[in-house]
């Protein structure tokens, strides 16, 4: 009676024809010290002294608690010491093996540099993150492959970056956030999506980061629940303000995943954009086709987490508007929303389709 | 159903769980103020291992501004995506009716009627004057 067997890996979900491919992973360091060998002097005594200074108050900890420490998975502290997602054994347990994948996406999020006040820190800390992926992770794991996280708000250091790993087929992706201090489609970010496109490399923009703005419109809101769904919106400005300057147009073989921010709001944004481009466009000549062909040529989108209408039928509507080759599986482990591949995606959502949105898709965007 | 007999009532405080298996499922165990209960070890939402989770109480408010707790500990909370579970019952306090766990029997038994059995072995001596958790899976 005592003796509890280890709860059974149920393998890839049946519809996972394709592969399974998982878009949304987020590996943590134990502790700094492990970006250490990837620092000069200087900036680890920058770092230890003096901090990450994100642009936002509260900068020690989150400005919304998470409903969860780190924000995770109770289950997904590893046994052997360390925050969630840093013990690489324990991620394959959880994860690659429970499921079966063939292949992890690690977005790393905090601590990158990403967004870091610091002009200087966020530029040796996104490198470091990107020499700490390939050495505790991507050389000890064929099935994961790393983003190349970049100090998104100096352009020609993000430029650099992308350069020093375009070549390497262990990185996937170029990896932005959602919050950014100016909209993506502005002067300063195009040397960012100008040295992707000749990289053939897609760029992931993952929900969050902390732009020195308020997350909303009207300011600062007063819970967690909305700071959820602030994703969706930032989500809308970046995809709207890169459209309508005319990313698309520049960078015609751009391609950008919108990671964790939902996807419903699509179709609308979509549905406006068009409408008022019909009698502004001479305001924006540069844009030779409606928005919504930009957005559904260029634009991917994760599933978790999933819109859940109440009648199913309203999401496969949803997605048959922005493409069922658009629509890519996350599970963001090991975050408290992570989702299972197994019951995640609903099985109203017919069968070769779910194929395509477990694996076949990213197969076909990521291409290494 | 068999009766397991799954542990010695003082190796589960009150406020506390233990995981076991019996009829080839995870079961938790909690004790409430000395009462027994026993769910599965398996949201009904996304599979996550419940016992993984934290206990907590019922948050409610009668209108925005006023807000009352209870129930302290009597709630489990799914370690994945914060589902609340009434231990009493299995049921979720969000969708009592369609997302619920599956609950099973648990009593506390003296060695002594333990000894007329008939229940499944353990792995720890039952002594007459001794009680005991027992469960039905």
């Amino acid at each position: 009676m005592n003796l509890i067997r280890p709860i059974a890996s149920p393998g890839r979900p049946a519809a996972a024809t394709l592969g399974l491919v998982d878009v949304d992973i987020h590996p943590r360091v134990r502790d700094l010290s492990e970006f250490r060998p990837f620092l000069s002097e200087a900036a680890w005594h920058r770092l230890v002294t003096y901090g990450i200074h994100a642009r936002h108050g509260f900068h020690k900890g989150y400005p919304f608690p998470k409903a969860a420490p780190l924000a995770c998975r109770r289950d997904a502290w590893p046994p052997g010491g360390g925050p969630p997602a840093s013990d690489l054994p324990f991620l394959r347990e959880q994860l690659l093996d429970r499921y079966d994948m063939d292949i992890g996406v690690l977005n790393p999020l905090q601590p990158s540099g990403q967004g870091d006040v610091n002009d200087g820190l966020s530029v040796a800390l996104a490198r470091a993150v990107n020499e700490w992926q390939v050495e505790h992770w991507l050389r000890h794991e064929d099935r994961l492959r790393g983003s190349i996280v970049v100090p998104y708000e100096d352009g020609a250091a993000s430029v650099e970056e992308i350069r020093r790993w375009a070549g390497d087929p262990r990185f996937c992706q170029v990896l932005l956030m959602s919050r950014t201090s100016e909209p993506l489609g502005r002067q300063r970010y195009w040397p960012i999506w100008q040295a992707a496109a000749e990289a053939g490399l897609p760029v992931g923009i993952h929900a969050f980061g902390y732009s020195g703005h308020a997350m909303t419109n009207g300011g600062w809101p007063s819970f967690y629940v909305e700071e959820v769904q602030e994703h969706a919106t930032s989500a809308q400005a970046q995809v709207s303000s890169m459209v309508i300057e005319g990313i698309f147009e520049r960078f015609p073989s751009l391609r950008v995943i919108m990671i964790e921010c939902g996807f419903a709001w699509m179709p609308s944004l979509g549905w406006r954009l068009d409408a008022t481009w019909k009698r502004l466009r001479d305001e924006v000549p540069h844009l030779r086709r409606a928005p919504s062909e930009y957005l559904r040529e260029h634009v991917f989108v994760s599933t978790q987490p999933i819109e859940e209408p109440d009648r199913p039928e309203h999401l496969l509507d949803t997605i048959e508007w922005i493409g069922w080759d658009r629509i890519l599986f996350a599970s963001d482990y090991p975050h408290w929303d992570f989702d299972d591949p197994r019951l995640a995606i609903p099985s109203t959502i017919p069968e070769a389709k779910r194929a395509l949105i477990y694996g076949g898709n990213a197969r076909h965007l990521y291409r290494r | 159903m068999a009766r397991h007999v799954v542990a010695p009532v003082a190796e589960i405080p009150p406020g506390g769980r233990k995981v076991v298996e019996a009829d080839g499922k995870r079961i938790i165990i909690f004790n409430l103020s000395g009462e027994f209960f026993a769910l599965l070890d398996r949201c009904p939402h996304q599979g996550g291992p419940l016992s993984g989770g934290i206990l907590c109480g019922l948050t409610q408010s009668d209108a925005p501004g006023t807000y009352r707790f209870s129930r302290a500990g009597e709630f489990i909370r799914c370690p994945w995506h914060q589902w609340e579970f009434d231990i009493r019952t299995g049921k979720s306090w969000f969708d009592p009716r369609r997302t619920k766990v599956r609950p099973f029997p648990a009593a506390v038994a003296t060695g002594a009627e333990l000894a007329e059995g008939p229940y499944v072995a353990e792995t720890f001596p039952v002594l007459v004057e001794d009680a005991y958790v027992v469960l039905e899976a």
